[in-house]
């Protein structure tokens, strides 16, 4: 087990949007989040991410008490994540927002009178992942002026440069049309495997994309675990079919 | 192309004691005093998104640095001058740096100011020390060991001075050139871009900004002790609220997403300055009007007009 969270409350005022969630990750696993707006899926990817420090319960990572530790720390024992709302530095372009994330995992940060630009190891490791992420071409694109899909793919994309053990993407294939999703989901996949992330955590609402890639669904409702299981078993509870998957149902049987 | 440019202005800049007037030589004098100041403001400023408003403070600490060395502890070498407001620049600016960062936007400016506040009142009011209102002396330091106490005080200034100063705000410039091109400074403008992105990506903002702080004060401190020889005097509205907004508006005039731009700004601000000042009493008037259309027309400053034709350039300057 890599990533368990046990009793997590999380209270915005008197609103509470988590109550009593534990989930678990495994090594190797793919679990996706799913649940309707609301239900406080965002939420639960900042306490596990050390972001928002619960208001009661447990996140451990690899053995270790992360709660509210903060991104910084985090990204350093090996969890990356991405945000729902796109997050990149507008005027840094594709290459050197991949250079920060490769210069952050290497522990270069600190070297200040090197020539970055002479830094083969940081080019070529901001390059590989540029070019795994279909990104290459536009390499020399400030943030600022991609398209959105490709912003939120660089999100992507540079937590993947961190080479982390977990990662933890929320949305990660909102705004991408649903013809690309699939071609999105097949780059995160193949990209975990050539740069050796073990797990990942998704939320995602695409029924079609749940069901196909992921180990293991965690449902949420109204803060709390609706259902905890399988592909299978999630789609043949009936309690997850009406309240978070709804009318896709139908959708997802003829697809699957 | 700007390779070419710099290469004629640096020409320009050696020949110039040899053609132009005594006058406008001496000018330069602050200009590049300035121009190391600003260029450490602009790490901040423009590589870090932090604007400070206390930065005279270490101005301050690099005049009355000098000015001390030489009229109460008998040293005079300018080296020693540089390398102890340097020293003391950054060991002041190490507490201050640790509170102010860990605000930002108007906080941190606001809390810059004060603390600039704080270092002005001290200067008026530790008398024995500082001189109070009137300031302090700076006997006319020795330059490598050379001592020109036998030239003629303009001579003194126009030349081994002139290029003395020059010689640091090359090394300043080179030295900074580097880090702003170093894996630090790409780090530095992830978090100026977007704070949130770079923790995510374990990039410490506070560490970051602390660090970027810290460099920017030496730069303010070795300047500030630049300043001090030319008047022969320093007091304490070096270290004045205003002066750090007028390092400020060089920052903005000149252009702050350009290396350059800065020091273009201190440029063009100390010889405007000396003209308006020579045609009307009130230059704070006409330089407030030239902020505000600055501010509205051309937010992205002189530098950023000349740029304008390659937008790619500036975006990645
Ligand atoms: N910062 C906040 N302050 C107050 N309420 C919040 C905040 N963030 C989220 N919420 C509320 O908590 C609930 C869960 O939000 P969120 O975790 O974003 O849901 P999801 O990602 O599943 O759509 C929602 O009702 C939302 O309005
Ligand atoms: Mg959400």
């Amino acid at each position: 087990m890599i990533l368990r969270a046990e009793g997590v409350r999380m209270f915005y005022g008197d609103f509470c949007a988590l109550d009593g969630v534990s989930v678990r990750v495994d090594t190797g696993e793919f679990v996706s989040i799913i649940g309707p707006n609301g239900a406080g899926k965002s939420t639960l990817i900042n306490v596990l991410t050390g972001a928002l420090k619960p208001s009661g319960g447990t996140v451990r990572f690899k053995e270790r008490d992360i709660s509210g530790i903060g991104p910084v720390r985090l990204a350093r024992l090996g969890m990356a994540r991405s945000f729902q709302l796109v997050q990149v530095f507008p005027d840094l372009t594709v290459v050197e927002t991949l250079q920060a994330a490769v210069v952050s995992r290497l522990g270069r940060g600190t070297r200040v009178f090197a020539w970055l630009g002479r830094d083969s190891e940081v080019r070529e490791g901001a390059l590989e992942v540029a070019e795994l992420f279909g990104l290459a071409d536009k390499a020399h694109t400030p943030a600022k002026h991609l398209p959105q899909g490709d912003k939120k793919l660089l999100d992507v994309a540079s937590a993947f440069a961190l080479y982390p053990e977990i990662i933890l993407l929320d949305e990660p294939t909102s705004g991408v049309s649903t013809r690309d999703k699939h071609a999105v989901m097949e780059i995160l996949v193949s990209a975990s495997k050539r740069l050796g992330i073990k797990s990942i955590i998704q939320v995602e609402h695409d029924m079609d994309i749940v069901f196909g890639y992921s180990d293991r669904i965690v449902a949420l409702h109204q803060g709390k675990v609706l259902a905890d299981g399988p592909p299978e078993e999630i789609r043949a509870n009936d309690d997850v079919v009406n309240t978070v998957v709804g009318r896709k149902a139908g959708a997802f049987e003829r697809g699957a | 192309m700007s390779r070419l440019v710099l290469g004629v202005v640096t020409g320009v800049i050696l020949v110039l004691p040899l053609l132009a007037p005594a006058y406008h030589v001496l000018l330069m004098l602050p200009f590049m005093a300035y121009a190391v100041i600003v260029l450490g403001l602009n790490l901040l400023f423009g590589y870090t998104g932090l604007v400070s408003f206390g930065h005279a403070l270490f101005i301050g600490i690099g005049a009355y640095t000098g000015a001390v060395l030489t009229t109460h502890l008998g040293v005079r070498s300018l080296e020693l001058m540089l390398l102890a407001s340097a020293a003391l620049g950054a060991l002041i600016a190490a507490p201050v740096a640790a509170l102010c960062v860990r605000y930002v936007k108007i906080y941190f400016g606001m809390l810059t100011l004060a603390f600039g506040m704080v270092f002005y009142t001290f200067l008026l009011k530790f008398y024995r020390l500082t001189g109070g209102d009137e300031g302090m002396q700076v006997l006319r330091p020795t330059l490598l060991g050379q001592d020109l106490g036998g030239i003629p005080k303009t001579d003194y200034l126009v030349g081994p001075y002139y290029y003395y100063s020059l010689a640091v705000l090359v090394l300043a410039g080179l030295v900074m050139w580097r880090i702003v091109h170093s894996p630090f400074g790409l780090c530095l403008r992830t978090i100026r871009d977007n704070p949130t992105k770079a923790e995510a990506l374990g990039i410490s903002i506070v560490r970051y900004r602390w660090s970027a702080f810290v460099i920017s004060a030496v730069y303010a401190a070795v300047g500030g002790a630049l300043l001090g020889p030319p008047t022969g005097n320093v007091d304490p509205t070096l270290a004045y609220w205003t002066h750090s907004g007028n390092i400020v508006f060089m920052t903005l005039l000149g252009g702050f997403a350009n290396f350059f731009g800065p020091v273009l700004g201190a440029f063009v601000f100390i010889f405007l300055q000396d003209t308006v000042m020579a045609v009307v009493p009130y230059w704070r008037l006409i330089f407030g009007a030239i902020l505000a259309l600055v501010v509205i027309f051309a937010p992205t400053g002189l530098m950023g007009l000349v740029a304008r034709r390659r937008p790619a350039e500036v975006a990645r300057a």
